[in-house]
């Protein structure tokens, strides 16, 4: 399947992965409206890490594993594998107990404290490739076929 | 092939999908002596504390039996295994045969005979997912409750029932409330929030006699001599393996049932997974039941596969938790309460005002155990780290942080986990 990669030599910091995955998951799909005007400004799923004022700094994000810890501690069921691969959150289905957040090594499950609910990536399905790796201005996230490890 | 499982729960899942990673035709039937589609089976106090309704306890997609092909049968409880022919044996007497087995049953709550016990209507256990439809419904007629038993299971019951208004008293026999899964220190923080709302708590004391006349019950007395009134009381000591239907099976059966590093168990081609087995633990390798819920999913999935004629190595049981109680969130995973300090290095940071708490085990370089009270995200990082058994020396200082991330650790692992060598032109 294709996956999302993050390469750190090449990531400037600017965040502006997080930027993309806020507006779109927001409502309007637009940055404006969504950081300014929407009731509920949705959580970035894709988390830019820095230390040292930017020295050190990358993009992470869900793996989509093949076996997924995540999927594997869901006390409700609501984290599944879909067919295409992706790891998919049902948030309907979501009770907020943090399992996933518990499980994940790769510390890629969100906490919708507002809702409570469990945040994390889709891949973006509406579109060609995640908005995420569509606004990295340095290519410092890649989007293509590849395994987990 | 004939597959096999008793059982329709978490561990039963890992199976059926491992099993139909590898084999599309085989027959795979589940046994569940419950009447209940497979359910979030923590998510009953959920249920019984109104946060969520009875739709939403399905635990599998609608469609997951038909596209597994599974003949799911509930209702149908294995009352023995005959290992030299086979089969197993319904309550109903009715017979069936396997080439492989699972056993995959969990546990049965364990209720010490106490004096004034039988003959009680308004006694519970907490379980299932009857028990808290039960409860549920005779919601209008419960006023006091005492829970006995201060553990995961009795906190969570005290919860529900807090939720719709009910009075409860916990009375737990050791000196402090959740220490088989916290330490002390987390302990105190969650017992000071229920406090706060109104729950007592009673530590160093047990129940010695449930009083009333009849099928009614008007309070509990005390070792310590005291009464407590109440209509009502949860019995939330502890489960067992759900294992007595397998005496004269010739399965070795400890405390739970025996099994290798594949889930088998003594007789080949009978395997066992999740809280019904005793498998090797993740640091001592020696073997114990250890009723965790990713981990009884883990025992399934490893299971599954062994059944279906391929390994998977199975790492050990990793205990974890992740429980919010009243409105606290808790974290905790691995050696979180080491006996002999001296072997282990212990690094905290408590803001007890603020219902903040991190604590981090560590043996030698690397990290075995970790609790995280309040801000708990990205726990996760720490299961990865003690799983991998990562030399944590390099960023042994950042360890408590808050914002502790991939980028306190080495370029090397951020790069092998998102970024692998040869994936990224």
């Amino acid at each position: 399947m294709k996956r999302i990669y993050s390469i750190e030599d090449a990531c400037i910091g600017c965040h502006l992965c997080e930027v993309a995955c806020i507006t779109e998951h927001s409502k309007s799909k637009d940055p404006i409206k969504a950081f300014l005007h929407e009731a509920e400004r949705p959580i970035a799923r894709c988390t830019v890490e820095e230390i040292d004022g930017g020295v050190v700094s990358f993009s992470t994000n869900c793996r989509h594993c093949d076996e997924p810890d995540c999927l594997r501690a869901c006390i409700s069921g609501a984290i599944q594998k879909l067919d295409d691969g992706r790891v998919f959150m049902d948030t309907e289905k979501c009770v907020g107990c943090w399992s996933c957040v518990m499980a994940c090594p790769y510390g890629a499950v969100q906490r919708n404290l507002e809702k409570k609910k469990g945040n994390k990536c889709d891949l973006c399905p509406d579109r060609k490739s995640p908005a995420c790796v569509d606004a990295c201005p340095n290519r410092a996230l890649v989007y293509k076929e590849g395994n987990q490890k | 092939m004939k597959y096999v499982i008793i059982g329709n729960s978490v561990a039963a899942t890992g199976a059926i999908r491992s099993i139909r990673n590898q084999d599309d035709k085989g027959s795979i039937t589940v046994l569940s002596r419950e009447n209940r589609i497979a359910y979030g089976r923590p998510l009953i106090s959920y249920l019984l504390g109104g946060t969520i309704t009875e739709k939403k306890m399905a635990y599998l997609p609608e469609d997951f039996y038909a596209k597994n092909s599974v003949d799911l049968r509930l209702s149908a409880e294995v009352v023995a295994v005959d290992s030299k022919k086979k089969q197993v044996k319904l309550s109903s007497n009715e017979t069936i045969a396997f080439d492989k087995l699972l056993i995959a049953t969990g546990g049965d709550p364990f209720v010490p005979p106490i004096e004034g016990l039988q003959g009680k209507k308004k006694i519970f256990t907490f379980t299932t997912w009857d028990d808290a439809a039960k409860l549920k419904e005779l919601a209008y007629d419960i006023k006091r409750v005492v829970v006995i038993g201060g553990g995961l299971i009795g906190l969570k019951a005290a919860e529900g029932l807090y939720q719709i208004d009910k009075k409860v008293t916990i009375i737990e026999l050791a000196d402090r409330i959740l220490s088989a899964a916290f330490d002390r220190t987390a302990g105190r923080i969650v017992a000071k929030k229920m406090k706060a709302n109104g729950i007592d708590v009673i530590t160093e004391d047990t129940v010695v006699k449930i009083e009333g006349e009849g099928a009614e019950i008007t309070g509990v007395t005390l070792k310590s001599g005291d009464f407590i009134p109440c209509d009502t009381v949860i019995v939330a000591i502890g489960v067992r393996p759900a294992a007595s239907f397998l005496s004269g099976s010739g399965i070795e059966v400890n405390r739970g049932v025996v099994v290798d590093d594949r889930m088998e168990t003594s007789v080949k081609g009978i395997f066992a997974a999740g809280d019904v087995a005793e498998a090797a633990d993740f640091f001592t390798k020696s073997k114990n039941p250890m009723p965790i819920w990713p981990d009884a999913y883990i025992q399934g999935d490893v299971a599954g596969a062994a059944m279906a004629g391929s390994e998977k190595g199975y790492a050990g049981g990793l205990a974890m938790n992740s429980i919010e109680l009243f409105k606290v969130p808790t974290i905790s995973m691995g050696i979180t309460n080491p006996q002999d300090e001296k072997k282990f290095e212990i690094l905290t940071y408590l803001d007890q005002e603020k219902y903040q708490y991190r604590k981090v085990v560590l043996q030698g370089k690397i990290v075995v155990g970790a609790v995280l009270v309040g801000a708990v995200d990205r726990a996760g990082i720490f299961a990865g780290l003690i799983r991998e058994k990562v030399d944590v020396t390099p960023f042994k200082g950042q360890l408590l942080a808050t914002d502790f991330g991939f980028a306190q650790l080495t370029k090397e692992i951020r790069s092998t986990l998102f970024a692998p060598q040869g994936k990224v032109a």
